[in-house]
């Protein structure tokens, strides 16, 4: 008998029968397949979010452009935008510290993809938001203040 | 939860595709909590793929803070009017999307 078949057979079963008994939530048994970086969505400061990604510090960079309003008069939708000219830039992460949780977005840049990116965060309260930068295997950042008027975590 | 599809341009000018693209999505927080003091699940996408025909040209991680119904906007270079570009979201309850436009 193919003994690599059984055992595929029997972390099925076995996966089948946690989420069955209530151990494991359907949505917990995807996020083990799934890529996504919890460690790094769950820190609370930007020092927490660049250890989970790898780094040890990140260095302020006048390469890096973050384009953002001065005040959000709405704090459910703030636009953001980031640009790097450091050469070899691989990784453009968006964090608001003052959040639940620092991270809102992280974008990775294959080879041909320019350094330029553009989204639409939440922001709970006024605070500094960073767009962090990962090139040639070095973390840099640039940061500026958002000011919220209205708050965009149902508050 | 039925998902409406994304609305996707991209267009291609000396050599270098811009693409912007409005995904219909709640993006739940888990921090919200209902009328009767109830948490509201997080419901939220996690993972963006946006291929230009088989090459990835951005591949993204999000978290909650995203805004509801997320817009998205980045350029590449190498891509031809003509090309086919997908995008595929995936979401903290294993939901998927994938809509495809094509480079103009």
């Amino acid at each position: 008998m193919n003994q690599q078949r059984r055992d595929v057979l029997r972390l099925g079963t076995v996966l089948g029968l946690a989420v069955a008994a209530g151990l494991l939530r359907p949505e917990q048994a995807w996020a083990a397949q799934a890529e996504w970086n919890k460690q790094a969505f769950d820190g609370k400061s930007v020092e927490d979010v660049i250890k989970a990604l790898g780094g040890q510090e990140a260095a302020e960079s006048d390469q890096i452009t973050l384009v953002a309003p001065d005040i959000a008069e709405n704090g459910a939708v703030v636009p953001v935008g980031a640009t790097s000219k450091l050469p070899k830039t691989e990784q453009i992460s968006i964090l608001i510290p003052k959040n639940p949780n620092a991270l809102a977005a992280r974008f990775d840049l294959p080879e041909g993809t320019e350094p330029e990116i553009a989204t639409r965060v939440k922001m709970g309260e006024t605070s500094d938001v960073y767009a962090l930068v990962k090139a040639d295997g070095k973390f840099y950042m640039a940061h500026k203040e958002i000011k919220v008027t209205l708050g965009g975590c149902g508050g | 939860m039925a998902t409406r599809p994304m609305r996707i341009r991209a267009t291609e000018k000396d050599g270098v595709t811009e693409v912007k693209v409005l995904m219909s999505h709640i993006m739940e927080t888990g921090q919200r909590k209902d009328g009767e003091g109830n948490i509201v699940p997080a419901h939220f996408i996690q993972n963006v793929v946006v291929k230009n025909g088989d090459k990835t040209v951005l591949s993204a991680e999000w978290g909650p803070a995203v805004s509801r119904d997320p817009f998205l906007s980045f350029k590449f270079k190498g891509g031809k009017k003509g090309d086919k570009l997908t995008v595929t979201w995936t979401d903290n309850k294993g939901e998927s999307r994938t809509d495809e436009a094509t480079v103009s």
